[in-house]
């Protein structure tokens, strides 16, 4: 599809008479185009669509992972098992709930705060930009063990400044199972937030400077200006940040698992799909079930956001 | 050895590509990959000039080191040939039923109890039983016992083991007029009058949730019996039981002589802090003493068993085991057979021991004089079991001990209580699966 619409557009540019387009391709364009849009659809099905289909079909068989005869079928009792019987599964569902709202409701508006802030000019703008897109550069893997430095109980930064390390009142803040999830999700946030903040920046240099100088002309004041005019004039950027928080919000995994292998407060549903269908702990059905129940989580911002996409098309 | 565990969940391509129904692609895969790896001449002599490969998932130096001595000892012994494949030691563990079913190595290590017998059961290993014929009579019945299939035949040779108990400072209880407890009783009574001197009685660690398996094990076996112990590890008895409870009961009794921040320390941060007498003893493997690098603090290191509780006196001794096994190519190969009876020899264990003595060699001719009298002791220990147990996530379905029982054990570390009808469901399932 968007491998078609480009080459269409441009012979539609050539040709004067755009009905006789079809007609006018010849066995040499019909070749490169199947090709085109075979080789990606053939990768898709092959690392998307089977997979993906396979996953759901096993979700409702046991199987050893052995021989290809092993397959026994379980009706649902691998869901049962994920709603019912693992203790993990309805935390592991409100932390992905946290870490949405968290990144959503905090993480986001930092980032957008930053764009506003150094999109005004302010002296060193360029210096403030690198230091707050630092973080993007690295993986969250790299960020839990970053963290770590400034959480751990004896001799991490924050215990050290509050003068409680080494005391029986230092704060594990990965370890105390009442707080890790708030301090992952304030490392998780200090990447997302420059993340948000670069995005930002590019729609806010997007946005036509006439329309700021007709608001204020029309006398709103700065926040006004803002919220009334510039807010609304990045739409396009909006909808991205939004699937994009949900994005991040569904797939966190490298943070919570480098920190305890998402384990005593910070169970999410991707740990548990790691849990189950990986290494010798592997148990292939119910592992396939986790992995369908999120699939279809993510299925709902990834509809909403496609059906947006296709409207504002046509 | 310390792997027991930790690094499980790492990724790799055979999961991902079965998972999406793509087995026989990964497994022409790794066909590939193990043609690379040299040669198998089959069916050897037995009188020397034979080849074979050994799959060794010795990654640490020491232990590579320490194999690499075996195998040339082999080597010189038989004039055969040995090519030996070392993986990562979590990796390989990992992939290792995807191993067995590509080209293995004849020979590869691995470990006893549920693990071994596990693939064994699904008929991916070579029976040694003739190569136990000839070495029996040189391991205790207990060691058999660990090697031997659920079909009882044998398809495991033990190299070494290590024995879990409590290890503490003898020079600072000595000084404190405390004595080795043989009871729980008694156990439970030192701990009161440590904690009333301000030290942790017992540093429990369990940020990466095994550790809590040993204090597990050694309850349930000194409560229940070792017997018990095993068939709720294979789920022959159920876990919704009076006998499981009783064991948490009982173990609710030493929670509050726990270190306070166990749930988020490593046993390598216990061990220091037992080493730093901020804590008075500490539950684990005979690895621990690795982490003494100060010898004055090594030599002050003291080991003793877990107390007895209610059966069984102490004749259970939890001391996992490591050896090798044969693959279903390796079990037609003689070379590989007499590399395996050489591992059953006192003269080949010795050569793993001249570079890694961390461990207690198995074989009962193996020469011990040169042990220090707290090797001997850890030794003595094992030799007087009369059952020795693996190690829960030996012991029991993986799954089980990362996914359920770890994670149960946490949460009673913390709150106390444990859900054993929860755990018996998911147990149901979980086993119901294999």
């Amino acid at each position: 599809m968007t491998v078609e619409a480009p080459i269409s557009a441009a012979r539609a540019t050539r040709s004067p008479a755009p009905r006789r387009r079809l007609r006018s391709l010849t066995k040499r364009d019909r070749i490169v185009l199947g090709v085109m849009i075979g080789i990606p659809t053939l990768i898709q099905a092959v690392l998307v669509w089977i997979p993906l289909l396979a996953s759901v079909a096993l979700s409702f068989f046991k199987w050893d992972g052995l021989q290809l005869s092993g397959f026994v079928f379980q009706g649902l009792t691998n869901y049962n098992f994920v709603f019912n019987q693992a203790p993990a599964f309805w935390p592991a569902v409100l932390h992905n709930i946290v870490w949405l709202l968290f990144l959503g409701l905090i993480g986001t508006p930092l980032g957008l705060l930053l764009a506003v802030l150094l999109d005004s000019k302010i002296r060193g703008s360029r210096i403030y930009q690198t230091v707050f897109f630092m973080p993007v550069m690295l993986s969250l893997a790299l960020i839990g063990i970053i963290w770590q430095l400034m959480y751990s109980q004896d001799n991490g930064l924050i215990n050290n400044v509050l003068g409680t390390a080494g005391t029986p009142a230092a704060i594990d803040w990965f370890g105390d199972s009442s707080v890790n999830l708030w301090a992952a999700l304030v490392a998780a946030t200090w990447r997302h937030a420059g993340y948000i903040m670069v995005l930002y920046l590019a729609g806010l240099k997007g946005v036509d400077p006439s329309i700021k100088e007709a608001a204020s002309l029309d006398g709103a004041n700065g926040r006004q200006t803002f919220f009334r005019v510039v807010f609304p004039a990045m739409a396009a950027t909006n909808v991205i940040i939004v699937v994009i928080t949900v994005i991040e919000s569904l797939r966190a995994f490298d943070i919570v698992y480098v920190i305890n292998h998402g384990t005593n407060g910070l169970e999410l549903l991707s740990v548990l799909v790691v849990q189950y269908l990986v290494g010798e702990t592997q148990v292939i059905g119910i592992g396939s079930a986790f992995a369908v129940v999120l699939l279809v989580i993510s299925l709902v911002p990834i509809v909403i956001y496609l059906s947006r996409t296709f409207r504002t098309k046509e | 050895m310390v792997a027991t565990r930790s690094g499980r969940f790492e990724i790799d391509r055979r999961t991902l590509l079965r998972t999406g129904g793509l087995g026989a692609v990964s497994l022409a895969g790794v066909g590939l990959l193990a043609a690379c790896s040299g040669g198998t001449a089959g069916g050897g002599s037995g009188g020397g000039g034979g080849s074979l490969t050994f799959g060794s998932n010795a990654s640490d130096a020491v232990p590579k080191k320490a194999y690499a001595a075996f195998v040339s000892a082999f080597e010189k012994k038989s004039k055969d040939t040995v090519s030996t494949n070392v993986s990562d030691h979590n990796s390989f563990q990992d992939k290792i039923t995807n191993y067995l079913q590509g080209s293995p190595d004849d020979a590869f290590t691995w470990f006893a109890g549920y693990r071994m017998q596990y693939i064994a059961k699904k008929g991916l290993v070579g029976d040694v039983s003739d190569v136990w014929s000839k070495i029996g009579s040189n391991y205790s019945d207990a060691l058999k016992k660990a090697s031997t299939g659920e079909d009882g035949k044998q398809y495991f040779v033990p190299n070494y083991n290590y024995p879990w108990g409590f290890f503490y400072r003898k020079s600072f209880w000595q000084s404190n007029g405390w004595e080795v407890p043989g009871t729980f009783d008694e156990l439970v009574a030192l701990c009161k009058k440590m904690k009333a001197k301000g030290i942790i009685p017992i540093e429990f660690t369990d940020k990466d949730l095994w550790p809590a398996c040993g204090t597990f094990d050694y309850l349930n076996m000194r409560i229940n019996g070792y017997q018990f112990h095993v068939d709720l590890c294979a789920h022959k008895e159920s876990w919704n039981s009076s006998q499981v409870k009783e064991v948490f009961d009982t173990w609710k009794e030493l929670l509050p002589y726990y270190d306070p921040s166990a749930a988020g320390l490593t046993w390598q941060e216990g061990a220091q802090k037992l080493g730093n007498k901020q804590a008075g003893m500490m539950l684990l493997g005979s690895f621990i003493t690795q982490q003494f690098t100060d010898a004055s603090v090594l030599n002050d290191i003291d080991f003793f068993p877990f107390p007895e509780v209610k059966v069984e006196g102490t004749d259970a001794v939890e001391a996992p085991i490591d050896g090798l096994m044969l693959s279903k190519k390796g079990a037609q190969n003689q070379a590989a057979k007499d590399m395996l009876q050489f591992m059953g020899t006192g003269a080949g264990q010795e050569a793993y021991y001249s570079v890694d003595k961390s461990n207690i060699m198995t074989a009962k001719d193996a020469d011990t004089s040169g042990y220090s009298a707290f090797t001997k002791k850890l030794s003595g220990v094992i030799a007087d079991a009369k059952s020795i147990s693996q190690f829960f996530d030996r012991d029991a379905l993986p799954a089980m001990a990362s996914n359920v029982l770890e994670p149960a054990m946490l949460n009673f570390l913390k709150s106390g209580t444990v859900n054993l009808a929860n755990i018996e469901s998911q147990a149901k399932t979980l086993y119901s699966q294999q």
